[in-house]
């Protein structure tokens, strides 16, 4: 089996300091900044090949240091990487994403299962992989907090808004992960030492037939007209509990016109 | 005036509260036309009618609800072709989003997603979302095709206006792409008997500071007629379910109140959570971060805070 494992890169408050401050030490790079959420992802790939057979590739688009992301996969156990790094990705919205992924997809070829977490954790739209699934024309079959694979199938269990749904599809098919799937694992000393060895692949947006006009923030099909900061919670009133806590947090309630 | 296509959220007919909001929405930029798939429309009708959808398009179709997400996509794209709306408002759960996504793609045509507001605009609707955990508000539009937008639960105000509208059955043929993810099985939720998490006017939430023990929580819940939500750690730990979970993984809540019990306030949790307008918390550490939210706070022990909170609103109400 293969299986494509899309990873982002995803900036990290407090480990874009260290990163900023020492780009000597490769630190940042042990320490991880794929998305927590795609952990889950490449955790499920390497128990499905570990349970039968086959190869897991982690691809990623976005700047230099995403290689970061791909590295921390291998370090977990995928056998090889791509990173797509192009100048004209930056800005890039959902649909140019998925447009990017999709083709990276193609060119990697023979891939059984694309999997991808449940939302990027910066921007949490959760639409990229439907957005792959639609123009890879591969059966949609996300937010799985359950997987298996038999027969040539893969059967989820997607936890709805109102139902509890089991999904069925013939591979090759997409499918997305929550973090309620399984636990993922921490890098060993082993995998970091062979993660050095593992091929990693650039590929720019020409190695993909993708033209630069289609992507970036130039070809977004939205636009931010202002941004605001929201201003600043006052600071609430917090009393200690010396026996009346819950008498007035009732009375709070009350002149709030809650109760 | 233009068309704006609003797809109805609901469970065999039982429309939710998101629908008469989106439609109240859609008046402002034009014609609210309701899309209606799955059974049940003559459950739906009357609500439909109720807050002012001109037009219903109905597409009862076993075909469209036996596989995930793609023939719903499917249908709002022949509609969009069908009527050039002026935008499509999408309810923004999990599956409206994927919906949301397909359909941009099928029609080239961009997209906003978490919209908790939505206005009409120079060349255009002009959507407002709040980002990095809400301490940003940001106001987009869409350049490109027919705007399509995701809009959270309590984003407006439901108007009632009375209307009637005509209705008008959609077939469709689905494409073999869109037929390929089968839902082999459905087991509705179990339901509690208490609001839905997602528009409930209240939250009670507990966390690893119940210990398990979620009575308390879910008494001063009850006595404020409030939803039960749930911090990861909880949910974890097998004490609630993960339907419950309130967070960045779990449901993005923005109720007039919010109260949290026994959670600390970890940015995960925040990101579902942080947009409610009043924020309570009960924690007996006076140092976690989730005081820094909050519009009032006890410091002190839940089994004792919240048992007492729980008679005193019993006894105001009389
Ligand atoms: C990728 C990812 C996604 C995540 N998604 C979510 C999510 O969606 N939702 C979410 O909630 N978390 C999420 N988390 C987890 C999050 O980081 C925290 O671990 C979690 O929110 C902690 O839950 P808690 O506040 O209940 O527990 P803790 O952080 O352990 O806090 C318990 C609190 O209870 C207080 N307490 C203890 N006993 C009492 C008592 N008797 N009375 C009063 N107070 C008491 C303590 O002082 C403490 O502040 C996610 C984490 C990751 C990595
Ligand atoms: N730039 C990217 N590179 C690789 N995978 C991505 C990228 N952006 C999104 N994804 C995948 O799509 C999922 C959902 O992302 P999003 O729709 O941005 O919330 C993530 O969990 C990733 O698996």
């Amino acid at each position: 089996m293969k299986i494509v494992v899309c990873v982002k890169y995803v900036p990290d408050a407090q480990a874009e300091r260290t990163f900023e401050q020492d780009l000597t030490t490769d630190r940042t790079s042990v320490d991880g900044l794929l998305s927590e959420l795609d952990e889950y992802a490449v955790e499920e790939a390497l128990k499905l090949v570990e349970a039968a057979e086959g190869e897991v590739v982690v691809l990623t688009m976005g700047p230099e240091q995403a290689t970061d992301a791909v590295r921390k996969a291998l370090q977990m156990g995928a056998h090889s990487g791509v990173h797509v790094l192009d100048d004209a990705i930056a800005g890039s919205d959902a649909p140019a994403t998925s447009l990017v992924l999709a083709k990276a997809v193609e060119k990697i070829g023979g891939a059984d299962l694309v999997l991808t977490g449940m939302a990027s954790t910066d921007g949490t739209m959760s639409v990229v992989p439907a957005m792959m699934a639609e123009r890879l024309g591969l059966p949609q079959v996300t937010m799985a907090s359950e997987l298996g694979v038999e027969n040539g199938a893969v059967t989820i269990r997607r936890d709805g808004d109102a139902s509890t749904e089991t999904i069925t599809a013939q591979l090759p098919a997409l499918v997305s992960v929550t973090d309620q799937i399984n636990e993922p694992r921490y890098p060993s000393f082993k995998g970091i030492m062979a993660a050095k060895k593992k091929p990693l692949e650039t590929w720019s947006l020409a190695d993909l037939g993708v033209d630069a006009g289609e992507v970036g923030q130039g070809a977004a099909w939205t636009t931010v007209e202002s941004f605001t900061a929201r201003p600043p919670r006052e600071a609430g009133q917090v009393v200690q509990d010396e026996g009346e806590g819950g008498a007035r947090l009732a009375e709070f309630l009350v002149s709030k016109k809650f109760v | 005036m233009a068309e704006v296509l609003v797809l109805v959220d609901h469970v065999d007919g039982a429309v939710r509260k998101t629908t008469s909001e989106l439609l109240t929405i859609a008046r402002r930029l034009g014609e609210p036309s309701a899309v209606f798939i799955g059974a049940g429309y003559d459950r739906a009708a009357a609500v439909l009618a109720e807050f002012g959808a001109e037009k219903v398009y109905t597409v009862d179709d076993d075909q469209v609800t036996r596989y995930l997400v793609a023939p719903k996509a499917e249908v709002l794209a022949q509609l969009v072709q069908q009527t050039s709306p002026a935008a499509v408002l999408i309810p923004s759960n999990t599956e409206g989003k994927e919906i949301a996504a397909r359909l941009s793609i099928k029609t080239s045509s961009g997209l906003i997603t978490d919209a908790v507001d939505v206005q009409a605009g120079e060349g255009g609707p002009v959507t407002t979302q709040s980002v990095f955990a809400g301490s940003y508000t940001v106001q987009a539009k869409v350049t490109q095709g027919t705007p399509i937008i995701t809009v959270k639960p309590n984003s407006a105000t439901p108007e009632a206006v009375n209307s009637s509208p005509s209705t008008e059955a959609v077939t469709i043929t689905l494409s073999a792409a869109a037929t390929q993810a089968e839902v082999t099985d459905r087991k509705p939720r179990e339901r509690s008997g208490r609001p839905e998490l997602n528009e409930a006017a209240i939250v009670v939430s507990g966390g690893r500071g119940t210990n398990g023990d979620f009575a308390a929580v879910e008494a001063f819940a009850d006595s404020l007629g409030a939803a039960v939500g749930a911090s990861r750690a909880a949910v974890d730990a097998g004490w609630y379910p993960h339907a419950n979970q309130v967070g960045q993984t779990g449901k993005q809540v923005s109720p007039q109140l919010y109260v949290a019990a026994g959670i600390s306030g970890a940015i995960q949790h925040r990101a579902g959570m942080q947009t409610s307008k009043m924020i309570v918390a009960v924690n007996k550490d006076e140092e976690a971060p989730i005081f820094e939210l909050v519009d009032f706070g006890v410091v002190g022990d839940l089994f004792s805070v919240l048992p007492q909170a729980t008679d005193a609103v019993e006894k105001s109400k009389g």
